[in-house]
This record gives C-alpha cells, sequence and structure tokens, in this order.
C-alpha cells in the first residue's frame, strides 16, 4: 500500500496515497478544480492552464528534515508566488491548496478569457450546447464580459471531416490534446497530432483512411468543446431533449456498458428513435470507452428490413396462426433441431433450451469457434477485473486479432501490457496488438499448426517461465484459420495450460473465448452444443427452428432440393427469412430487458430503450407462446422471473438475480453532469455493473474429455490457402443498415502477401475470381506485408461466402470473362 | 595574458585547425580530467570557479552538475546550440572560430557525469556550423580524442551533431530534448527537470555554447584562476553580443563588472549619427527595456546589477536603441517574433502573444488610444506567472516595460521613429 | 525512388547518431533529406519515413508541420529568408525587404513567376550584427548573405542558376 498524505484543499483537510495529483485528491474531496487539458485517464499535460491555483508548501529545515514552524506553532508555508497546475502537481504532506482564493480565481479568469479570444461563441448552434465544459466552466470562472474585439477573431473551417465518422469544427478546438493523447497514450494509435504550431496549431490526421481508429468516437465524448462530434449525431439533437436507457452492447463479447440516449422523432413518423450511443462506466469492462462499431452501428433496430408480424407461407399472419403452424411443424416431425445464434438474451436461451428439451430435440449455437465448454470451467471466475492485470502478470493471446474481433479488450490489454504484464501473443501474421501494445513474446506458427501452439510455448523456457511464474494468468483464444473443432482443441489446451501453471480457478485468471456475439458465453452456460456447418441438418432433419440466424446469408447453407420445415424467428428480413415456413418476428434488444453473459463470464442487464416495432415480441415471449401450444408451460411474461429460474437451474448464476445485477459500486473517475469537464460525457453507471458467474473450476474440476485434432490446412508451396478472418467492420445484415459505416466496411476483399500477388499475377486494387473447392467469389486485391506467403485472408460476412480454411484459385476477374 | 578566452581566433585565426588548438594547450584539460580526477573532482573544480549559464537563467554549472540521477543510466550531455533569441549571435562565433574550445568543454562535461554521449543541438540556419562541427568530430575521434577507451583509459566517449529546424522554442531546454527525441519541439512540464529526466527519459545536462568554451580553462587553470575574473557574483568573462543603433555592432568578450557605457562607447563606438541612446535591451528580445540613464550606463554588470533596474542580464544580447526610435515600434517588432514562435502548447502564450499583436498592430495603425494601451498592459500582465515555460513570459516583458517606462511614446501620434 | 534506395548510405549514417531505441531522433534529418531534391516533402516522403521510425504518417506531419524551416508545399526553387525581426530592422532590414521584394516585382511571401525566387521574411536567423542580411534556402541547404545592400542582393541572387 502506498503512503497516505493529508493536505488542505480550500480548508478541508484531504488524505489521499502519496503521488495523487492535487486535481484528483481535490475532486475526491468533492472540490472540482476547473481542467479543460487534463482528463484522468489521461498523462498530465499541464497545457491549458485553468486548473491554476495557489499552493504552500511547508518550508523545511535542511538539517533536521523537519518542518519549520511560525510564532504560533504552525509549520510556515512556501509559496511559490505564482500560480501552479494543480493537474501537474503531486500531493504532498502538510500542503496547503487555495483553489478560490482571489488570485486563483483571477488565474481561472484570465484562462477562460484567453481561451474564448479564439472561440466563436456559437454556443446556439453547438452540438455540445447543454453538456459543454467550456460552456459550463465560462458560467463558473470566466469573465462577464471579453475585452477582445470580435472582429479580430480567426475564422477558420467548421466542418473538416477527419474521416467518415468525426467531424472537427476548427474554430471550437481550443488545443488542449485530449484526443491526440487518448489516440496515442491510450489506444496507441497516433492518428491525430497539432499541425503548425503557435495559434496556427491545428488537429489534422493524414492517416489512410483518415482518423484509422476504431475508438475515435470517443474522443468525442472527452473533447471538452463542440470541436469533434460524431457524423452520426451532429445536429442531430440537443442533450436535454434525450433519455437515456442503460442498455449492454451487443456488437461483440465484451459487453461493453453504454447508454441509448432517444428522442421521439417527427422525421420517423413520431416515433422515439435512437438519436445516439454513449459509453456507460464500467471500470471493470470498459472504462469510459466504447469502439465505434459500438457507437455506430445500432442503426440496423431501425432498419426498413424490421419485421414486424409474423408470417407463414410467405404472408403475415396472426401470431395465433404463426405458433399454430410452427407447433405442428415440430411436432409432425420425427427429426427436429433447435439452433440459436449467440445474439439472444440468457432468458431467450434458457426458454428454447427448456422446449428443445421438452421435445427431446438437441439445442444447438450457431458458431464458429468452439471450446466453451472449457470456458465455462476454466474462465474468469467472481471478482476478476482485467483492470487489475500488471507487472507480475501475463496475459496470453492466441489465434484471436482483439483489434477487430474485441476491441475493447485490445484496449484492455494493451493498458496491462503498459502498466507491466507481460503480453504474450501467438498469431499467425502480426496483428495491430503486436503492433501497438508493449508486448514479451511473439509466437509465429503457420495457419495450420494450431495443434502445436500450446506445446510450443511450453518448450520456449522464456515464456514458459513467464507462463509460470505470472501472479495471474489471462488467456484469450480466438479461432483465426480454424475450425469448431480445432478451436475447441485449443480451448482444452489453453485450459490444461492454466491448470498446469496453476492458475486455473482463480480470481483474476482464467479462459476467454473470443467469440462474435454479445451472449455465446451464456449459450454454453446454459447447455447448447456448438454447431457450424448446417449443410448436414439441412439435408437429414424434418424441421428447423432458427433463432437469430441466417445461415443462408452467410451464403453456408445451400438449397439443393430437400428442405425441412423451418421455422425462422429473427428481428430483420434475412435470406433465410425468405426460406422459412413460419416467420416469427421478435423484437430488438433495445426493445426489451433481459442479460447477456460477456466473455469474461460477466452477467450484465440491459434495459429497454425504445418501444417495439410493429408486432414483434421478445424472444423468450415468443418460444414460451409456442411451447404452450407444444404442452409446456413457460415463463412468457417477465425476464426477470425467468431469470431467477436459470439462477435455480444452473449453480453458476446461483445467488444472482436483477436486483443483483443492478448494483453499481464507486468508481473512479467520477462521471456525470457535473464532471463533464473533468471525464467527458461517458454516463455515470446507475444501473447495475454486473456479476461474473461463479467458477465452476472454484468447485469440481473433473477433465473434460480431450477433443478430436482434426486435420487442418497448411499453406502449401504453389497452391493458396484462403484463411477466413474476422474484421470489426464487415458488411453482415446487422452492420450495413448504419450507412456511416460503408466507407470503412468497403467492397468484398482478399488480402495478399506481395510475392503472393505477384506468383499470381495480380497487383492491389484489381478485382479476381476466388475458386475453391465448388464454389467461387469475386474480389478486390489488397496487399499487406503481414499476411504469411501463400495465404489469402478474406474477411468473413463481406460477401465471400467462405466457411473454413481451403485452398483456392485465383484469376484475374476480366481475364475470366 | 591574452585578450580572449572564448573567441581566441580572432587571436589565432589557425585554431579551428587540430593541430593549432593543440600546440596552445588544447585538450590538455580534457586529458588532464580523465586521466588524473575523478569526475566528481571535475564538477568540484567548475563548481568553485562560480561559473553560471550562459544560455539566459545564469544557473550555477558545477551545481547543475552535480543534480545529475545517479541511479538511472545512461547519461547524457546536450549541448545547447538552437541560439535564437533576437540579438543574440555569439554561440555562432565560437562554433565557428573556435570550435574545439567548445567540443573539448562538451566533452569534459560528460566526463563530468559520466555521459558516454553528447549531443549538439543546433539551430537549422547554422547548418554550415553542423556540417564544420562534424568535420572537427571526425578530426577528433581519428586523433583519439574521441571514441573508446580515451587516454587508455576506460572512459569513452561520442559526439554527435543535430540540427534544428527552425523554431526559437527549441532553445528551452526541455522542448530542445523533446524536438532531439524526434517530436514537435514543445516544453514539457517541470519538475522533473532534465538532470533527473532528460534526454529519452535519462538524466541529462543541458548547457550553453559559450558556458561549455570556459569548461577547459577553469579545468586547465583552475577555479581560482577563474575566479579572479569578473565579479563575486559572476565570475569570468562574457561575449556581450551587441547589436542595435550602435556604430559597431559584434561580439564583445569581456568581463564581468564592465558597464554599459564601457560596452557601448568604448567597444561598440557610440551611438549611429552619435543620437542620444534611449533605451536597452540586454536581454535580446526577451528583455525588460531600460530606459537609459548615467546610473544604467555606469553599473557594473553582472547577473544581479540590472534587477534593480528591473530587467536581467540574461544571454547578455544587448539592443540598442536611441532616440529616432519609438517604443511603440520596439514592442510590435518583439510581439511579432513571441507570437511566430509560440509553441502554442499553453493557452495563456498561444492566446495572448497573437491578442497582444492584434492590439500592438491596431495601436500603431489606428493610432494611440489610450485604452487599447491599457488593454495591451492589461493582457500582458494577464499573461505573466501563467505559462507552461518562459517564452510566454518573455512576450510580456519589452511589453510592460515599454508601456510603464516610455508612456510619451504611447501617447504619440501614428507611425513615428521607425528606423530607416 | 524512394528515399531508402536514393540515400541509403547517408541514412544509415544518420541512425548511426541514435541509440538503436531511439530511431525517432532521426526525424528531421530524414525530413531535411527529403527536402533536399524538391525543397519541399511530399506526402510519400513522410509515409516513408514513418515506416522507417515505426511512427504514423501522421506524426511525421505534425513533426514538420512544427518547424519553419520544413516546408510542405513546392515554392520557387530559392526561398529568400531576409531577416526583419528587431536587431535587423533597427539597421535598416524593413527598407531592404522592401526595395528587394520592388526589384523582384513579388510581395514578401510571394513567388516569381518564374518560379525561381519566393521571397520569405523570417525571425532573428543570429547575424544582426550583419544587417541586413537574407539567407537561402534551397534543397536541404542554406546559405547566408550578410551586410547586404540591394545591388550586392541582386548580384548574389543572380548567380544561383
Ligand atoms: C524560450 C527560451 C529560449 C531559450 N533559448 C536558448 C538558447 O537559444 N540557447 C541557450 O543556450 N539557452 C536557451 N534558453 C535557456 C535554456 O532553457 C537553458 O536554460 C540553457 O540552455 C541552460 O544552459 P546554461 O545553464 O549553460 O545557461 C532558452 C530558454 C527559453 C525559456
Ligand atoms: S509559454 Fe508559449 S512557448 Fe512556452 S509552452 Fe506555453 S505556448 Fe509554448
Ligand atoms: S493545465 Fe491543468 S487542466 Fe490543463
Amino acid at each position: 500500500m502506498s503512503k497516505m498524505v493529508t493536505l488542505t484543499i480550500d480548508g478541508i483537510k484531504v488524505t489521499v496515497p502519496e503521488g495523487t495529483l492535487l486535481v484528483d485528491a481535490a475532486r475526491q474531496a468533492g472540490i472540482h478544480i476547473p481542467v479543460f487539458c487534463y482528463h484522468p485517464k489521461l498523462e498530465p499535460a499541464g497545457m491549458c492552464r485553468m486548473c491554476l491555483v495557489e499552493i504552500g508548501r511547508p518550508m523545511i529545515d535542511r538539517n533536521t528534515g523537519q518542518p519549520i514552524l511560525d510564532e504560533n506553532g504552525q509549520p510556515k508555508l512556501q509559496f511559490l508566488g505564482k500560480l501552479e497546475t494543480a493537474c501537474t502537481n503531486t500531493v504532498s504532506e502538510g500542503m496547503v491548496v487555495f483553489t478560490q482564493s482571489e488570485k486563483a480565481r483571477q488565474g481561472q479568469k484570465a484562462t477562460v478569457e484567453f481561451l474564448l479570444t479564439s472561440h466563436p461563441l456559437d454556443c446556439p448552434i453547438c452540438d455540445k450546447g447543454g453538456e459543454c465544459p467550456l460552456q459550463d466552466l465560462t458560467m463558473a470562472y470566466g469573465p462577464a464580459q471579453s475585452r477582445f474585439e470580435y472582429e479580430d477573431k480567426i475564422h477558420l473551417a467548421k466542418h473538416v471531416p477527419l474521416g467518415d465518422l468525426i467531424y472537427l469544427d476548427r474554430e471550437r478546438c481550443i488545443l488542449c490534446s485530449r484526443c491526440i493523447r487518448f489516440q496515442a497514450e491510450l489506444v496507441g494509435e497516433a492518428v491525430l497530432t497539432f499541425d503548425e504550431r503557435g495559434r496556427s496549431s491545428q488537429i489534422v490526421t493524414v492517416s489512410d483512411p483518415p482518423f484509422d481508429s476504431v475508438f475515435s468516437g470517443n474522443t468525442t465524448d472527452i473533447c471538452p468543446v463542440g470541436a469533434l462530434t460524431t457524423a452520426d449525431f451532429r445536429f442531430g439533437a440537443r442533450p436535454w431533449e434525450l433519455k437515456a436507457a442503460a442498455s449492454i452492447c451487443s456488437q461483440c463479447a465484451v459487453g461493453c456498458n453504454i447508454v441509448y440516449n432517444t428522442r421521439r422523432e417527427a422525421r420517423s413518423d413520431g416515433r422515439i428513435v435512437i438519436k445516439r450511443v454513449l459509453p456507460r462506466q464500467n471500470e471493470e469492462v470498459n472504462d469510459l470507452w466504447i469502439c465505434d462499431k459500438g457507437r455506430f452501428g445500432y442503426h440496423y433496430t431501425e432498419s426498413r428490413a424490421r419485421l414486424t408480424a409474423p408470417r407463414a407461407e410467405g404472408r403475415p399472419v396472426s401470431w395465433e396462426q404463426a405458433l399454430q403452424k410452427a407447433a405442428e411443424g415440430l411436432r409432425s416431425a420425427s427429426q427436429k433441431a433447435l439452433i440459436a445464434s449467440g445474439r439472444l438474451s440468457n432468458e431467450d436461451l434458457y426458454t428454447l433450451k427448456r422446449l428443445a428439451d421438452h421435445l427431446q430435440m438437441p439445442a444447438y449455437l450457431y458458431t464458429p469457434i468452439g471450446g466453451g465448454e472449457w470456458v465455462r470451467r476454466y474462465g474468469l471466475s467472481t471478482g476478476s477485473d482485467l483492470s487489475a492485470l500488471g507487472k507480475g502478470d501475463a496475459i496470453l493471446v492466441v489465434a484471436s486479432d482483439l483489434y477487430e474481433e474485441a476491441p475493447l479488450w485490445y484496449l484492455r490489454v494493451r493498458q496491462a501490457a503498459e502498466r507491466g504484464a507481460a503480453l504474450i501473443i501467438a498469431h499467425p501474421r502480426t496483428t495491430r496488438l503486436e503492433r501497438q501494445a508493449p508486448h514479451q513474446y511473439v509466437l509465429r506458427y503457420a495457419y495450420g499448426d494450431e495443434g502445436e501452439i500450446i506445446e510450443r510455448l511450453r518448450r520456449e523456457a522464456k515464456i514458459a517461465q513467464t507462463l509460470h511464474e505470472a501472479r495471474n494468468l489471462v488467456i484469450f483464444f480466438g479461432n483465426e484459420g480454424m475450425g469448431l473443432e480445432q478451436s475447441e482443441s485449443l480451448a482444452a489446451a489453453c485450459a490444461d495450460l492454466l491448470v498446469e501453471t496453476g492458475h486455473a480457478g482463480r480470481i483474476h485468471n482464467g479462459l476467454i473465448g473470443v467469440w462474435p456475439h454479445p451472449n455465446a458465453q451464456g449459450a454454453w452456460e446454459l447447455g447448447f452444443q456448438p454447431i457450424f456447418d448446417l449443410q448436414p441438418l439441412f439435408e437429414t432433419m424434418d424441421a428447423l427452428y432458427l433463432v437469430a440466424l441466417d445461415p443462408f446469408g452467410d451464403g453456408w447453407v445451400r438449397q439443393n432440393g430437400r428442405k425441412p420445415f423451418l421455422i425462422v424467428q429473427d428481428i430483420l428480413e434475412t435470406a433465410t427469412v425468405r426460406q422459412a415456413d413460419v416467420v416469427l418476428a421478435a423484437c430488438a434488444y433495445t426493445e426489451r430487458e433481459g442479460t447477456f453473459t460477456s466473455g469474461e463470464r460477466r452477467v450484465q442487464r440491459y434495459y429497454p430503450a425504445v418501444p417495439r416495432y410493429g408486432d414483434s415480441r421478445p424472444d423468450f415471449a415468443i418460444t414460451a407462446a409456442l411451447g404452450a401450444k407444444l404442452g409446456l408451460n413457460l415463463e412468457a411474461q417477465s425476464a426477470a422471473r425467468l431469470f431467477q429460474e436459470i439462477a435455480g437451474a444452473f449453480p453458476a448464476f446461483k445467488g444472482l438475480d436483477y436486483a443483483r445485477l443492478a448494483e453499481t459500486r464507486p468508481q473512479w473517475p467520477p462521471t456525470g453532469r457535473a464532471d463533464y469537464p473533468f471525464s467527458g460525457t461517458a454516463q455515470p453507471n446507475t444501473q447495475g455493473m454486473g456479476k461474473i458467474l461463479s467458477a465452476v473450476a472454484e468447485g469440481t474440476m473433473t477433465p473434460l474429455p480431450p477433443t478430436m485434432q482434426k486435420e487442418s490446412l497448411r499453406p502449401e508451396e504453389g497452391t493458396l490457402l484462403l484463411v477466413p478472418i474476422h474484421r470489426l467492420f464487415d458488411a453482415g445484415s446487422l452492420l450495413t443498415p448504419s450507412a456511416l459505416l460503408h466507407g470503412r466496411i468497403g467492397a468484398p476483399h482478399i488480402i495478399l502477401h506481395p510475392k503472393t500477388a505477384q506468383e499470381a499475377g495480380v497487383t492491389a486494387g484489381e478485382k479476381v475470381l476466388i475458386e475453391w473447392e465448388d464454389r467461387q467469389a469475386e474480389a478486390l486485391v489488397k496487399v499487406e506485408e503481414h499476411v504469411p506467403v501463400g495465404v489469402g485472408l478474406v474477411p468473413r460476412s463481406m460477401g465471400i461466402p467462405l466457411s473454413r480454411a481451403a485452398r483456392a484459385r485465383l484469376h484475374l476477374a476480366e481475364r475470366v470473362r | 595574458m591574452s585578450q580572449y578566452l572564448l573567441l581566441r581566433h580572432r587571436e589565432i585565426p589557425e585554431i579551428s585547425r587540430l593541430e593549432v588548438y593543440r600546440q596552445h594547450g588544447g585538450f590538455e584539460a580534457f586529458q588532464k580530467a580523465v586521466t588524473t580526477m575523478t569526475p566528481d573532482q571535475v564538477t568540484e573544480v567548475v563548481k568553485a570557479s562560480g561559473l553560471r549559464g550562459r544560455g539566459g537563467a545564469g544557473f550555477p554549472t558545477g551545481l547543475k552538475w552535480s543534480f545529475m540521477d545517479r541511479k538511472s543510466w545512461p547519461h547524457y550531455v546536450v549541448a545547447n546550440a538552437d541560439e535564437s533569441e533576437p540579438g543574440t549571435f555569439k554561440d555562432r562565433e565560437i562554433m565557428e572560430g573556435n570550435p574545439f574550445q567548445f567540443l573539448e568543454g562538451v566533452a569534459i562535461a560528460s566526463y563530468a557525469v559520466g555521459a558516454q554521449r553528447a549531443y549538439i543541438y543546433i539551430r537549422g540556419e547554422y547548418q554550415h556550423i553542423a556540417r564544420w562541427l562534424d568535420e572537427k568530430i571526425a578530426e577528433m575521434e581519428a586523433a583519439g580524442l574521441l571514441g573508446e577507451k580515451l587516454f587508455g583509459t576506460d572512459y569513452s566517449l561520442r559526439i554527435y551533431t543535430h540540427l534544428g529546424a527552425g523554431a526559437y522554442i527549441c532553445g528551452e531546454e526541455t522542448a530542445l530534448l523533446e524536438s532531439l527525441e524526434g517530436k514537435r519541439g514543445q516544453p514539457r512540464v517541470r519538475p522533473p527537470f532534465p538532470p533527473t529526466f532528460g534526454l529519452y527519459g535519462k538524466p541529462t545536462v543541458v548547457n550553453n555554447v559559450e558556458t561549455l568554451t570556459n569548461v577547459p580553462l577553469i579545468v586547465q587553470n583552475g577555479a581560482e584562476w577563474y575566479r579572479r575574473m569578473g565579479t563575486p557574483d559572476a565570475p569570468g568573462v562574457k561575449i556581450f553580443s551587441l547589436s542595435g543603433r550602435v556604430k559597431r555592432p559584434g561580439n564583445y568578450e569581456l568581463p564581468f563588472g564592465l558597464t554599459f557605457r564601457q560596452l557601448i562607447y568604448e567597444y561598440g563606438g557610440g551611438i549611429l549619427d552619435d543620437r542620444p541612446i534611449k533605451a536597452i535591451m540586454p536581454a535580446g528580445a526577451s528583455s525588460s527595456l531600460l530606459r537609459v540613464d548615467d546610473r544604467v550606463l555606469d553599473t557594473p554588470l553582472d547577473y544581479v546589477a540590472l534587477r534593480q533596474f528591473g530587467s536581467d542580464l540574461g544571454s547578455a544580447s544587448v539592443i540598442v536603441i536611441d532616440d529616432t526610435v519609438s517604443i511603440d515600434w520596439v514592442i510590435q517588432k518583439t510581439i511579432r517574433f513571441f507570437k511566430h514562435e509560440s509553441c502554442g502548447k499553453c493557452t495563456p502564450c498561444r492566446e495572448g502573444t497573437y491578442w497582444m499583436k492584434h492590439l500592438i498592430d491596431r495601436i500603431r495603425e489606428d493610432g494611440k488610444e489610450e485604452k487599447q494601451v491599457k488593454l495591451l498592459l492589461d493582457v500582458a500582465r494577464q499573461i505573466q506567472g501563467k505559462c507552461l515555460c518562459a517564452l510566454g513570459e518573455f512576450s510580456t516583458m519589452a511589453v510592460v516595460s515599454g508601456i510603464e517606462r516610455f508612456p510619451e511614446d504611447f501617447r504619440e501620434t501614428v507611425l513615428e521613429g521607425v528606423p530607416g | 525512388m524512394s528515399l531508402a534506395q536514393k540515400y541509403s548510405q547517408e541514412i544509415q549514417a544518420i541512425f548511426a547518431k541514435y541509440p538503436p531505441e531511439q530511431k525517432r531522433s532521426a526525424i528531421m534529418s530524414l525530413l531535411y533529406l527529403a527536402q533536399r531534391e524538391e525543397g519541399y516533402i511530399s506526402q510519400e516522403a513522410m509515409k516513408e519515413i514513418a515506416d522507417m521510425l515505426e511512427i504514423s504518417v501522421t506524426e511525421v506531419a505534425g513533426v514538420a508541420g512544427f518547424y519553419t524551416l520544413f516546408h510542405r508545399q513546392k515554392e520557387g526553387k530559392y526561398r529568400i529568408q531576409v531577416c526583419t525581426d528587431l536587431p535587423c530592422a533597427l539597421r535598416g532590414a524593413d527598407s531592404f525587404l522592401q526595395e528587394l521584394a520592388q526589384a523582384l516585382g513579388v510581395r514578401p511571401g510571394e513567388t516569381t513567376p518564374d518560379g525561381r525566387f519566393t521571397l520569405e521574411e523570417v525571425m532573428c536567423v543570429g547575424a544582426c550584427h550583419r544587417a541586413p542580411v537574407f539567407q537561402v534556402q534551397h534543397g536541404d541547404t542554406i546559405t547566408f548573405h550578410e551586410n547586404m545592400s540591394l545591388e550586392e542582393a541582386l548580384a548574389v541572387l543572380k548567380k544561383l542558376e
């Protein structure tokens, strides 16, 4: 524990750990020292000079080391004679600070007046109006009147796009460099800088694409003025018109806490719609941040393709008719199965599983990556927190590109590494994590050799030693280059490693599967079996109940004559919906409540943000109604009651209920209205920080049966190995409705090493025809050094229906024609 | 005793050749230090000599060296050859004329603080000097005066030049270090100071060229010898860069304790056209303007003497202003300079210099309205004591002192006193 | 041709000046190199420098933008930079600039129609005792011309091919 120091700020005695910055110490005592450039998550820059205060330090006798006392026996204080910045000075014993003295007030007033000389004061048309630190601090600290001649103001560009997502207003920028430092320090992507200097300084990006970072939206939250705004929300609404609903981002398995800001919108026929997404503080999950997919990818919820009513045989029907038809289909089928995706809530999945059990049909989780059973046993346990990792701990990332697959984990792993955690990366190619995070070791292996990764880690003496000696060990595994079976084997090997290094079952330790969906872990916990190749089911089953998946759209299932009776439950009109015999219209998760279990096994609640679309219903309610037709009595009304049932039925959930999930804990930094200048507009957490499930490994440790290692494909001389990879911005049906992201999504493409491209006779930007197995697709060629020779990387859900690694041939598209 | 200690090329024109420099005792001090003294002994001698930094702040050099954090390694020495203060051109002449003595000073300083690598940060405009020093450094390496295991000891040293590219702020030591690290040349928050956290985060001594050029002679001849020159507050000699409205502008190497009258009239040949002298800026554009009277002219100069008149000696870049020049024009020039050179990092300097520029332009163009003059003074005062580094402070010196001490020049009507 | 191909030896020598893990220190020298041929630093050159230093191209641009001797726009072949700072101005630099501007037929900041000269005002260059003074920036070189009269200045410019 660090030493505690007591000081006096504005007459209040404050005791804080040594090394605390004065500005933070004051805030802890409830004293708001105004700041612009300081942000509690960034290194202090001391540049805006807003936090000027008077600091007196006790004079110390050189000989005795004791404070010199005055005639009253009080320590004599030494003041520098000039004001000092509270954001760069750390506390010391006996320090006396005045933040409101005449002199300090004058300093603060001066800074505001200086800042306003260049500021356009266009508050009435500014998006930040109402939640603007500059506005607030001007009111509180600024001069009543500016002595600066209005005509002398510089006029600068007001609508400068820094890429597709973020706009810069150069006039409003007060050059605090928070955005620059956020990108450089926290993200490790220095894609913003000042150009020029002095009063000519301005924020620029020259990356390609511009502002090339998936964290760009966060800069708009911490910008203390209306200089940075999102293309999504600009001119969209005034902050005080907005309502806020707590939610959980559903774009990946991290489970970032967010807020949906909503408003009734004339342009949307008077509906209440989502206007923007803001991060909601959860220092155990996402701090104050979210990625751009989470921030901008919500538009599918208001897509024109939303299903508003059930259908049968292609026509809208009543719920009664649809359910009747579905029930008949299931009842009469002898071979039937249920397939659900990890997008559904725990309550939905639990209900579905009950129905499947009742009908004695298998319940499958549709997933390209396996191993969840291992995570269920060896995953993080209650109380774990990635932000606790640092020096002495180790993090292993295997076969996953965290930046693209789970951006906030990338951020947290990067920060743990910055704090000194040993980062070990095993991946067939260079990922951003490797480029932008301090790491100890990189294990490079060939695609196809995944089965040996863990063995090789054991053999590298230094790595093995690091893993063994680590106080805590967290392992992230993905499935790049692997099928379901291989990734399951990998998970098993990782679990072995945890056991063998003595880390299994301990807090801050464990296995994390980098699932593509928000609640895949929930499905594993609730007993779903993984499946990825659905073709055999389509060929053998009489009836299938598909919930929240689109295998036809993915292109991985093909029509060949025979078709089982298809019940499809979804929120959007998908290719699979078009094949369905019965369509059940579900509402989006933003329109109801529920829980997700994140990849860290943290169960978190989300709340309804907007009203339901048309006649759509929550998934669990639909399933319960279907169950009722099949003689099964299921809870159909209350998600909370369903959760209670789950807690009763599954030991890992024991003791949890909605009330406990809604609990919050005190967090630093403070957030909320009064703290916008301090921490930015990330929202305070009042509706729950969630709870990590208790680990099965804590109790029973029965080893799972060894999984089968299936032969995988390796790159070979003279052939091209196609490998599907995950990219954050893909062309999946949930992302394409967000038009703003189209530039980031781009066209279908294949990424080759320069050598591979040369051998194939293709160059960057050319269109090629890819042929594999009995399929083909067109794609643009990208050439990047980090791809292994002989490999073609193909992003998933980008229009190229490649489900697993395959050998392929390339032709120039023109040549083919 | 010869007349020059630093500008020795004026007596020995060939001293920039290695063999000539060595014939005149060159590198004996370095060899003496490395082979017969401990680093701490070298630092002690420099401390005892009373040598103070010539870069402007006048900080005791030996004391600075003794602050180097011994728990953190490696150590670096960085010579500040950024010389960009308007009116300053002394380091240039040292490096052009007497390069080896400067380099020897760098070498000795490096030995004293245990640095095995030293950098010379040279302003971009002095590109010819960087190339010239590169040649001299190569000659030293060839002669075994730099490199591995010098003079048969375990001490190794390399010196490198690093060229700036046009930024006055890079003379500020922490901005200089940022620039040397390949970043935008903006000052760092201090503390920590360079002897704790300097180049690449390692303990670093930053010294001015002139400061370092004194060092070989001090080590060679001893502290006592050095203290015999100058004043008790400022022992030794100083190069005064004399510019402005004098007949013979140029560098004058003189012991501390001489007077402005001597400097300007004896050495500088007096004022152009024999006009009356009106004002002196003793430390370049960063000076408080001195209103000249006999007391000012006859005060023996050192680092404290000018404080009684509300000014500072700084780098001793003496700009002389005669009665043909109006002070509002002078401060227009200085404001323009500081606005151009403000790095933009901190608010008061960035916005304040810009605001002052507007005000002085308006005052000079639209007539000297009292309200505007008062506002200009207010703004300048409002900048003071709030900036991250001293540049912002510097930008206000001439403004405040000019308006306070030459009120008549802010009452006259437009556009007078511009030198032809 | 890339910088790395053209100046591989010089680049090696530049990197040798700094500790291997402090490559970034080489940035200013590399920017000068990039400026050698055309007198300005192109976007491609910045990209290449970024790759060499393993930093982002945006960071390179930020550094290039900070310093006045780096240029990112093509201007006249020679930049004639007259110091008009206080000490020089006290010795007639302002009128010297005006005369030179008139003789060249451009205003400060402009380039002669033949593209040979860009006339610029600069801050103190450390030659205050030899005013009027200008420096000529050409590629990555800078040459001082001190104690200038208009005639001498024009003679200097004439000699620049
Ligand atoms: C704005 C500014 C510009 C400076 N310029 C120079 C300079 O050009 N040369 C110099 O030696 N010191 C300059 N200094 C002082 C340096 O920061 C530093 O104090 C000095 O190099 C220390 O060397 P010394 O102790 O030998 O004087 C400047 C300081 C400031 C605040
Ligand atoms: S005082 Fe001026 S030069 Fe110094 S940090 Fe502030 S803006 Fe930069
Ligand atoms: S200087 Fe302290 S908050 Fe900006």
